[in-house]
């Protein structure tokens, strides 16, 4: 079969599984809604309870899910092609626990000044993550001509030590209000109630992708290692870097959304290779859309188990990802 | 025909620089050897002096020369460190000599973009670890890569010329498998097809390109074992003879080198020690030269030749 004829698949296939999750998740919940009482506009909205229910509490808590979904997987992908290591994840390098930082900073000493009506948690989240990646870049730069993806790798998991150093530190004179905000926080949750924070993710969302496109076949290259890419006529360098900031800027993104929600960047990537093959023309496609489905479910089943209480469903991401990575390690020989 | 003249390559820059301005040539001088050297070098419009005089700069390869016919089949040998990996990645573009230039028919290699190149010259290393489990086809197709524009996706005539070269490596029936379940042996050979697929022009081109590409392959055979081995070199033999491509290669295996290699660059601390057809470079006194080690060279009813290492003579030349 022609790639082409696969990806035409893949596309359909993945695309219908996300549409199907995306149409029935916001219907779901503890309180039932009538579709056709949420389209009637001849109530006032003010008034129309099920259209409240359905624009402000679920179809935003949905598509945020979808969009976190959607570029944790595919950063996912990209940090393990980038790092020759499949067991590598969006938060392997640091831009996670950046973003914890500004986040832990913003709820602890309080800061209220957002950015363009987005409120400041999201924002400092978002700037800390950028901070990681620039003392992380700058360090597997600084004695190599390219990018070592060992030092790079080395250098995000000391930021990780490191950051998470500081967010105790912080922690350590928060009030318990303010620990307890951060802890909450720190489980990832997609109960966004506005579509602020989407869109402010949406720029940043928009080129990472357009990079990611690029990047699918350089990805395959360096699948063979540096030099072997290099011979082939791939600029291992550019690849890299472009690699690297467009993966890290959609973990970044996507944290300011939702926070550091896990496993969702190494199950997605691990499950779509197992069904399309390791090609990252295809893994890159079917990993956003079944990444986008897969949170948008987890979601679900965050807001019904134990109804009326909401879990974060970054509890529900790590009760599967737990087991599902130790299968992973049990299953290679 | 791929050339390299006078090439310079080291790992730090030298600690004195200076940059006189005048009307002399370039003038490059090292100190690493007994005598220092001094190196000119006409090329450049601006004449300056690179001093290094505190081995702060690591050489690694000192003025190499090196021709490889348009169908030639030459051997890089030299010792561990001796610079042949080095020497192998600057003819290959992959790593940009500090002085020197290396030519590819005629055009310096830094005049050629990355795919340009890659489509005439492929490079077989010692071993591939594949981070995913790609297939034999899907790992061939890679070595279509610089034909095919950023966003294109591989043809019908892609797929034939990937399913021609596993076929001339022997490895077509492999084409579904993982590459990662292979043996040694079959995973250098479908490397082989996957760079004899990246220099392939397609069928459709015209005119085809009068030179065979090139095929750089370092140490392609030192993690095989006999059976492998001779495998490989049987399938380098017949690609070269069949006028596919130009070979260079580095090897440790000295019989190995003499028996498929017209010509040999034998090399030690990144300087040539003899170069020249193999009959004539391939003698015990140049073994001792390079390796400390006293050798026969003897001829095999086979015809092939074989260096039986005696012992170690204990006098490694300084150069």
């Amino acid at each position: 079969m022609t790639l082409a004829r696969r990806f035409a698949r893949t596309l359909i296939g993945f695309g219908a599984l996300t549409i199907a999750t995306l149409l029935v998740a916001p219907l779901v919940g503890p309180t039932a809604i009538n579709l056709r009482r949420v389209f009637d506009f001849s109530v006032p909205f003010r008034d129309n309870t099920d259209a409240q229910i359905f624009f402000v509490a679920r179809l935003p808590r949905t598509l945020a899910g979808a969009c976190v979904g959607a570029l944790f997987a595919a950063a996912g992908v990209v940090f393990q092609g980038l790092l020759r290591n499949p067991l590598a994840t969006p938060f392997t390098l640091g831009v996670s626990t950046g973003a914890a930082l500004g986040a832990v900073l913003a709820i602890t000493f309080n800061w209220s000044v957002g950015f363009a009506g987005i409120s400041a948690v999201p924002v400092a989240a978002f700037a800390g993550s950028l901070v990681a990646v620039v003392i992380v870049y700058a360090l597997a730069q600084a004695r190599h001509r390219g990018l070592s993806t060992t030092v790079l790798l080395l250098a995000g998991v000391t930021m990780n030590a490191f950051f998470s150093a500081l967010v105790l530190f912080v922690q350590y004179f928060a009030s318990f209000a303010d620990t307890y905000r951060t802890l909450r926080w720190l489980m990832g949750d997609l109960d966004v109630s506005s579509y602020q924070p989407i869109l402010a993710a949406l720029p940043t969302t928009v080129a990472a992708f357009l990079i990611f496109a690029w990047l699918a076949r350089p990805l395959n290259l360096l699948s063979l290692g540096p030099d072997s890419a290099e011979s082939r006529g791939l600029d291992v360098t550019r690849a890299q870097r472009a690699a690297f900031f467009s993966a890290s800027l959609a973990t970044g993104a996507a944290v300011s959304i939702g926070g550091p929600i896990g496993f969702v960047g190494i199950i997605i990537p691990h499950l779509v290779r197992l069904i399309v093959g390791p090609d990252h023309r295809l893994v890159l496609p079917a990993a956003t859309l079944f990444g986008a489905a897969f949170l948008v479910g987890c979601d679900l089943v965050a807001r019904t188990i134990l109804a009326p209480v909401e879990l974060p469903v970054g509890i529900i991401t790590a009760l599967i990802g737990g087991p599902f990575f130790l299968w992973l390690l049990i299953r290679r020989p | 025909m791929l050339q390299a003249t006078d090439v310079w390559f080291g790992y730090h820059q030298p600690r004195i620089f200076t940059d006189l301005h005048g009307s002399q040539p370039r003038i490059f001088t090292d100190q690493h050897g007994s005598q220092p050297r001094i190196f000119t070098d006409q090329h450049g419009s601006q004449p300056r002096i690179f001093t290094d005089l505190h081995g702060s700069y690591r050489a690694v390869l000192r003025g190499i020369t090196l021709a490889v016919p348009a169908n030639g089949f030459v051997g890089i040998l030299g010792p561990n460190g001796a610079g042949k990996t080095t020497l192998l990645r600057v003819l290959a573009g992959t790593r940009q000599p500090q002085r020197g230039t290396v030519t590819f028919d005629g055009t310096p290699l830094t005049r050629l973009s990355r795919a340009a190149l890659a489509r005439r010259m492929a490079v077989v290393p010692q071993e591939t670890h594949l981070a995913f489990d790609y297939t034999v086809a899907e790992v061939t197709m890679m070595g279509r890569y610089p034909h095919l524009g950023a966003f294109e996706i591989e043809g019908p005539e892609d797929i034939a010329i990937v399913e021609e070269t596993l076929a001339s490596t022997g490895t077509l029936d492999l084409k579904d498998r993982p590459f990662s379940t292979l043996s040694g042996g079959e995973k250098q050979r479908v490397i082989i097809a996957a760079a004899l697929a990246q220099l392939h022009a397609g069928h459709a081109s015209q005119p085809p390109s009068p030179h065979p590409g090139v095929l750089l392959l370092d140490e392609p055979t030192a993690s095989l074992d006999l059976g492998y081995q001779l495998e490989v070199a049987a399938l380098l033999k017949q690609l070269h003879d069949a006028g596919r491509v130009a070979i260079v290669i580095s090897t440790h295996d000295l019989g190995l080198a003499g028996t498929l290699c017209e010509s040999l660059t034998l090399i030690r601390d990144g300087a040539i020690v003899a170069s020249g057809p193999t009959d004539e470079v391939l003698t015990p006194e140049n073994v001792r030269k390079v390796y400390g080690v006293e050798a026969d060279v003897m001829r095999h009813p086979s015809g092939q030749r074989v260096v039986v290492p005696v012992r170690q003579s204990g006098t490694r030349e300084v150069p």
